[in-house]
């Protein structure tokens, strides 16, 4: 056990890939020297050089698309995209050559790539710094969506996405990246499963990233007032771990799904919309929303309106246990 | 057929060593070479340069104090905007410190119907095209995205996706030819757009495409590289391999290296550029040969990739001690113009400060706003949704 931050759990799970497996790289912007923008690959490439920790020219396209090239050549490339709001340069490359691959070529190629990417706002920053854009993977075929809460995670699944033969988008809470947390000595479980990280009876609350945080204060809260809140986090949003979503739900009777993503054909209508298929009879409520509203991120004083925050996710729950 | 297989086969060993100069690495801290126009030393003293003498010829002593009242103001209004950030007023803060004569030098160029379009550091161009530096500061603060009207001054807003805006402005460009304001001699009409990036943005897909679009179109684009030397911790070799400017001609445009820290070259090289753009020649590339003195925004820490012996030789080519010490010798200013401008800056700075810290906070509701022309049911119900939901903590006393 060793306490740790999300960023030193990330840095420390790729640490480990890269000294277990010669063919892990690393390529982005900034992350030689600097060590990233937001210190994830401090110090990797003054320990494994430039060869293997690869500062790249700034266009996101390249990142990505040379990435491909690499991982088609036996290479394990895990790339880090500045910021949320930069990945969309690359979008093509993700959505049409990198989760399209290995069916084009009848399971012939694999590509072995890891995208990192910082999500979601709260750290008043500008504009394209705090956006929530899984959906748009979680919805193209061929990809793993992936996102880590804290420090346990984020080193243990930076590593499984590592190993894992198929593409992953690592989605990484930046507001959350100082958070400290107990790293286990093993993995505690798999990549593509979720977590029940608080156990309840009254309703469930489902989460991933940043949220998870505010929705275990949230079931905090709610006890002091006798309500007892199961909270999940997710890990995974693509493949979507329903049996435990649903395991849980069937308990409570009651779900809020929780997410900084606007809810319009957010993961929170899949969800939901998942969880009345299989839990019909089980279901005492409708399954809620709470999610960012369905406008452009706003500028950063109005940020903290804009992001559910505990309140409006417990307003969800007075909501759910009202019916 | 065969000649011209011999003639190949002999130029063979001077295609090399062309290629070889082509592909030699871009010195991390160099002068620029002998190709950058300069018309002032880093000591001030006019250089003559037959090509662009005559953009500044006509310059009168009060044009040239006029530069140099920009140059004082606008770092005057970076140095407090820094200094706001420090004390938490602004989220942060990309400073243009090093970079004011490339600013102010192609801004000054411009004409009215002229059109700039930024990325998120020209506060000197602003300044120049007449945008209120309180609404640069509205947006590192967090309390709008910009906040003034593009259509006013002709000034784009902030993009901060790197690279993007040089597309939009070779399509506005492209729309200015269409609507027949282009080579038309009148002065008053003939128009050209003025696109702004950074030497890490010439990496992009974006820009690459925007030079074969205003290639190919002769659009009236002027393509303004501020080679500061960094993209935050990259230096120049990590992004090209070529000195920037000699890229434009494999696109099918000209391109020139101006010294980024001579008000007047800079001034002279966008006005021709321009020129050339307005009367029907087509884009040119503009790489204004500049440094970074301060860190790439508030929240970058050079010191983790870069030597301070670096930054101590830009020092010496500063843009504002330049055009100073020229004004002083040829005595076309005298020290209480100095003053004054110093008294300007001061008044300037409390008056951005007291701005800043005036500026009223954006409504919540305000979000809900200008998403749509139209009206749309989402955002009105969510509007309506939020209100309700705010009004509930009202009633039990206060959120
Ligand atoms: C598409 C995109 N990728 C990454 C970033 C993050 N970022 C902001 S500024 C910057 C460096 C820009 O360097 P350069 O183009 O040289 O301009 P400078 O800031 O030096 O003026 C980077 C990588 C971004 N804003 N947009």
């Amino acid at each position: 056990m060793a306490s740790m931050t999300i960023a030193k759990g990330i840095n420390n799970g790729l640490r480990a890939a890269m000294e277990r497996d010669p063919k892990v790289v690393l390529m982005g912007e900034d992350i030689g020297k600097l060590g990233g923008v937001f210190r994830v690959t401090d110090g990797l490439q003054k320990d494994f050089g430039e060869d293997r920790v690869i500062d790249t020219p700034l266009a996101e396209a390249g990142i990505v698309g040379t990435a491909i090239g690499m991982a088609l050549r036996g290479y394990r490339p895990v790339v880090e995209i500045q910021f949320d709001g930069f990945i969309y340069p690359a979008f093509d490359h993700i959505v049409s050559q990198v989760a399209k691959m290995r069916a084009r070529s009848l399971g012939k190629i694999t590509l072995p790539m890891v995208i990192r990417i910082p999500v979601g706002g709260g750290i008043g920053a500008v504009e394209h710094h705090s956006e929530s854009n899984e959906a748009y993977f979680a919805h193209t075929a061929g990809l793993k969506v992936v996102c880590c809460s804290n420090a346990e995670d984020a080193y243990w699944m930076i590593q499984q996405a590592i190993e894992s033969d198929d593409p992953v988008l690592f989605y990484e809470p930046k507001r959350r990246y100082w958070d400290k947390g107990e790293v286990a000595d093993v993995a505690q479980r798999g990549l593509l499963e979720a977590n029940v990280v608080r156990e309840g009876t009254d309703a469930t609350l489902i989460a991933y990233g940043p949220m998870v945080k505010t929705c275990l204060q949230a079931a905090e809260a709610a006890a002091a007032e006798g309500k007892n809140l199961e909270v999940i986090d997710l890990r995974t949003l693509s493949p979507l771990d329903l049996d435990t979503v649903a395991a849980s739900v069937e308990k409570t009777g009651r779900a809020v799904v929780v997410h900084e993503a606007s809810t319009f054909l957010g993961m929170g209508a899949e969800i939901a919309a998942a969880l009345q298929q299989r839990c019909f009879y089980h279901l005492e409520a409708p399954v809620l929303r709470v999610g960012g509203y369905n406008l452009p991120y706003p500028p950063s004083k109005l940020e903290e309106e804009f992001l559910p925050d505990l309140d409006r996710v417990l307003d969800a729950v007075d909501r759910s246990l009202a019916f | 057929m065969s000649d011209n297989a011999v003639a190949g086969a002999t130029s063979v060993e001077h295609e090399d060593e062309v290629l070889a100069e082509l592909t030699a690495p871009v010195p991390e801290v160099g002068d620029g070479g002998p190709e950058m126009v300069q018309l002032l030393t880093p000591e001030g003293q006019r250089v003559e340069n037959t090509e662009y003498d005559e953009y500044v010829k006509d310059l009168s002593d009060e044009d040239l104090r006029g530069f140099y009242r920009d140059l004082v103001l606008i770092r005057r209004v970076d140095a407090e905007a820094t200094a706001l950030q420090r004390q938490g007023e602004l989220g942060i803060w990309a400073s243009l410190l090093g970079q004011e004569a490339a600013q102010v030098g192609s801004g000054r160029a411009m004409r009215p119907q002229d059109y700039a379009f930024p990325t998120y550091r020209e506060h000197g161009v602003a300044w120049c095209r007449g945008v209120n530096p309180l609404n640069l500061l509205g947006l590192f603060r967090g309390v709008n995205h910009g906040g003034w009207d593009p259509n006013e001054k002709n000034f784009h807003l902030y993009t901060i996706v790197i690279g993007a805006q040089t597309l939009h402005a070779t399509g506005y460009a492209m729309g200015i030819q269409r609507d027949g304001d282009v080579g038309t001699g009148d002065p008053e009409r003939d128009a050209a757009v003025i696109a702004y990036f950074g030497d890490g943005a010439t990496a992009q897909g974006d820009v690459n495409e925007s030079f074969v679009y205003a290639a190919v179109n002769n659009a009236p684009v002027v393509f303004f590289c501020q080679n500061n030397q960094w993209a935050i911790s990259e230096p120049n070799e990590r992004q090209t391999r070529i000195p920037l400017y000699q890229r434009a001609r494999g696109f099918g445009f000209p391109g020139v290296r101006v010294d980024g820290n001579d008000v007047l070259a800079v001034y002279a090289v966008t006005q021709q550029a321009l020129n050339a753009a307005r009367s029907g020649n087509g884009p040119t590339f503009v790489e204004a040969y500049t440094y970074r003195m301060g860190a790439h925004t508030t929240s970058d820490d050079p010191t983790k990739y870069r030597v301070s012996a670096e930054v101590e030789v830009w020092k010496h080519r500063d843009p504002i001690e330049r055009l100073k010490s020229y004004l002083v010798h040829t005595q076309k200013a005298d020290q209480a113009f100095f003053d004054a401008v110093e008294v300007e800056g001061d008044e300037l700075a409390v008056a951005v400060r007291e701005g800043c810290l005036s500026m009223p906070d954006p409504t919540p509701e305000s979000m809900f706003d200008h998403i749509y022309v139209e009206e749309h049911p989402v955002v009105e119900a969510e509007r309506k949704e939020f209100a309700a939901y705010h009004a509930g903590f009202t009633q039990e006393g206060g959120h």
